[in-house]
């Protein structure tokens, strides 16, 4: 600073925006913030405001042509039974891809936050990454060929003699279909695939930071292995298991891709969404339809701050 | 360090290690089978196992010039998408690191927002932005739509990274006299060097697989690969030149995947 205060004229214009940058912290910080904020906060969140906007136009009934005004009219058709439907069907299948994603994701991550050492655990980690940015299409992909009915899970079915526990399960009520490609079954097996990473992923990271030094503490007083789990480790690890929910939750009940290309092709949000705005021009319906998620998932975040998951992510 | 070495030394039970490699092969199962099927002398079905294996898919793939041509458009979506998301995300990152001022978790909520709504919610909203500007659908909206999910990998790199970075160095190279640009090319870049890597790695493999916001934000001219791929999915015909074409996009995506990897691995050493 000193040295250009004695030669003010030598210095380039290069050192007095620098020296400027320096002494006013503040307008370094705007000019740096400007960018993005400008992109994401007028651009994306003013995107985001007009759909809300567009939720409370209305469609003409007889003419089709949306009506540019403030009404309830379209919430009152969101509101109707068979708009429900689609809402309490998507969620109800996220809820049980969910708990099924916890299920299976909690053994592997467990095994590789306390047991996996060196190369083999590099190794696992890198075995959940490659599938979660592997192409999201070709994974949706490779299962329809694995739920053709002349496909990989048929052939193994009956080389086991297990098609018969199959077709019990197809002739079941709500979840079976005509085949497994066409049955929500199948579709269940596709979320749970697609979204499995991201479930993992925050449970391990919640059961990397318990200390050994607390299991240590449990066994020396006393507690066989099964209760440590129970009362230490796994109340620890609950925040990452619900990090992961947010994802798998959020992500089914958004997706629309799985549902159209996989499953009975009855109405999800995302495919009622998409069809909406789309084939019927009903525009209105479709972002008030997209408010759906976003309400569920606002009531779901704050829940999930209460249970520690922000920490854990 | 005694009953340390015990701990250390327990292992796993057989219930536990069978469960984690039920998890690991049922994750990388349907890999294996696309890798299968590409070889497929089979047309018409899904047959398995397969009646023979052949490898005249691939030359018949080469001659797909949508293929090619939607391959190329994903290619610059991507790079451009990424170089948008790099300095975004760098400024943010930058700006956010070390002050505190109104409105700052507010600025790291707005920057994940994009990826934590649902794709469709994102995809809808981008629309009726662009439709309510009077702009045309053209590469320039996939663009806009691919960077603005984009930038929150490349600020979670960076701000990580800004977070590791002692701030003396910044502060004993402004003491040597240097500007603040000669600090930023000598001591900031190269710090995060490797953290840009990783995050634009990660932002490129992110645009070059989206599709949900893409088809919101294309024009009927601009095809890109995964927009190619869903139109394969949705009308099953030439199924063999499908089943290539997932495992050449599983291949192409495998490296920058490796490449990030490596990257933070060697960062967090």
């Amino acid at each position: 600073m000193a040295l250009i205060a004695e030669n003010p004229k030598k210095a380039s214009l290069a050192t007095r925006f620098s020296s400027l940058m320096f002494r006013r912290p503040r307008l370094l910080l705007f000019l740096l913030l400007a960018p993005p904020l400008l992109w994401l906060g007028i651009f994306y969140l003013g995107s985001l405001f007009l759909l809300v906007i567009q939720s409370f136009y209305r469609v003409d009934d007889f003419s089709g042509v949306v009506i540019r005004e403030f009404s309830l009219e379209t919430y009152k058709t969101l509101f109707t039974p068979a708009n429900m439907e689609v809402v309490y069907r998507t969620a109800a299948m996220a809820a049980i891809v969910t708990l099924a994603s916890a299920l299976i994701a909690f053994p592997l991550a467990y095994y590789m936050a306390r047991y996996a050492k060196g190369r083999m655990r590099s190794l696992l980690y890198l075995a959940v990454l490659v599938p979660l940015w592997s192409s999201y299409l070709v994974r949706i992909y490779s299962w329809k060929l694995i739920l053709a009915n002349e496909g990989v899970l048929n052939w193994i079915l009956q080389t086991i003699g297990l098609s018969g526990v199959r077709d019990w399960l197809l002739d079941l009520p709500v979840i079976g279909g005509p085949s497994l490609s066409f049955s929500y079954l199948g579709m269940f097996f596709v979320f749970v695939y697609i979204w499995l990473p991201y479930m993992i992923l925050p449970i391990n990271a919640a059961l990397e930071r318990v200390p050994r030094s607390l299991i240590e503490a449990s066994s020396d007083l006393g507690a066989k292995p099964g209760y440590t789990f129970r009362k230490v480790i796994f109340p620890l690890a609950f925040p990452g298991v619900v990090a992961g929910s947010i994802f798998t939750f959020s992500l089914t009940l958004g997706d629309y891709i799985i549902p159209t290309v996989i499953g009975n092709s009855s109405f999800f949000i995302g495919p009622a969404v998409n069809s909406l705005q789309g084939t019927s021009g009903n525009v209105p319906l479709a972002a008030a339809f997209t408010i759906v998620p976003m309400v569920i998932m606002g009531i779901y975040l704050l829940v999930a701050r209460r249970l520690g998951a922000f920490d854990a992510l | 360090m005694h009953s340390r070495a015990e701990v250390t030394s327990e292992r796993a039970s057989w219930g536990l290690r069978l469960a984690a490699l039920a998890a690991i092969i049922f994750l990388h199962f349907p890999i294996a089978i696309i890798a299968l099927y590409a070889f497929n002398t089979e047309e018409r079905t899904y047959q398995f196992p397969p009646p023979g294996l052949t490898l005249k898919w691939f030359g018949e793939l080469t001659r797909r010039t949508d293929f090619w041509q939607s391959l190329g458009m994903s290619l610059q979506v991507a790079l451009v998408a990424t170089l948008v998301a790099l300095i975004l995300g760098t400024l943010t990152a930058a700006a956010i690191y070390r002050s505190s001022f109104f409105g700052k978790e507010a600025i790291s909520l707005l920057v994940i927002l994009p990826i934590a709504l649902p794709g469709i919610v994102t995809g809808i909203a981008l629309r009726s932005g662009i439709n309510t500007l009077d702009l045309d659908f053209s590469f320039w909206t996939i663009v806009v739509g691919h960077a603005t999910f984009c930038i929150v990998t490349v600020y979670n790199n960076v701000v990580a990274r800004l977070r590791r970075t002692a701030y003396s160095q910044i502060e004993a190279s402004m003491d040597l006299g240097a500007t603040s640009f000669q600090t930023l090319r000598y001591v900031v870049l190269p710090n995060i060097a490797t953290s840009l890597l990783a995050g634009g790695m990660l932002a490129f493999a992110l645009s070059f697989d989206e599709v949900i916001v893409t088809t919101f934000t294309s024009g009927t001219q601009q095809q890109t690969l995964p927009i190619w791929m869903l139109g394969q999915l949705t009308r099953p015909r030439d199924r063999p030149v499908t089943n290539v074409a997932a495992l050449v996009v599983i291949a192409i995506t495998f490296v920058p995947i490796l490449l990030a990897y490596r990257f933070t691995q060697e960062a967090a050493e």
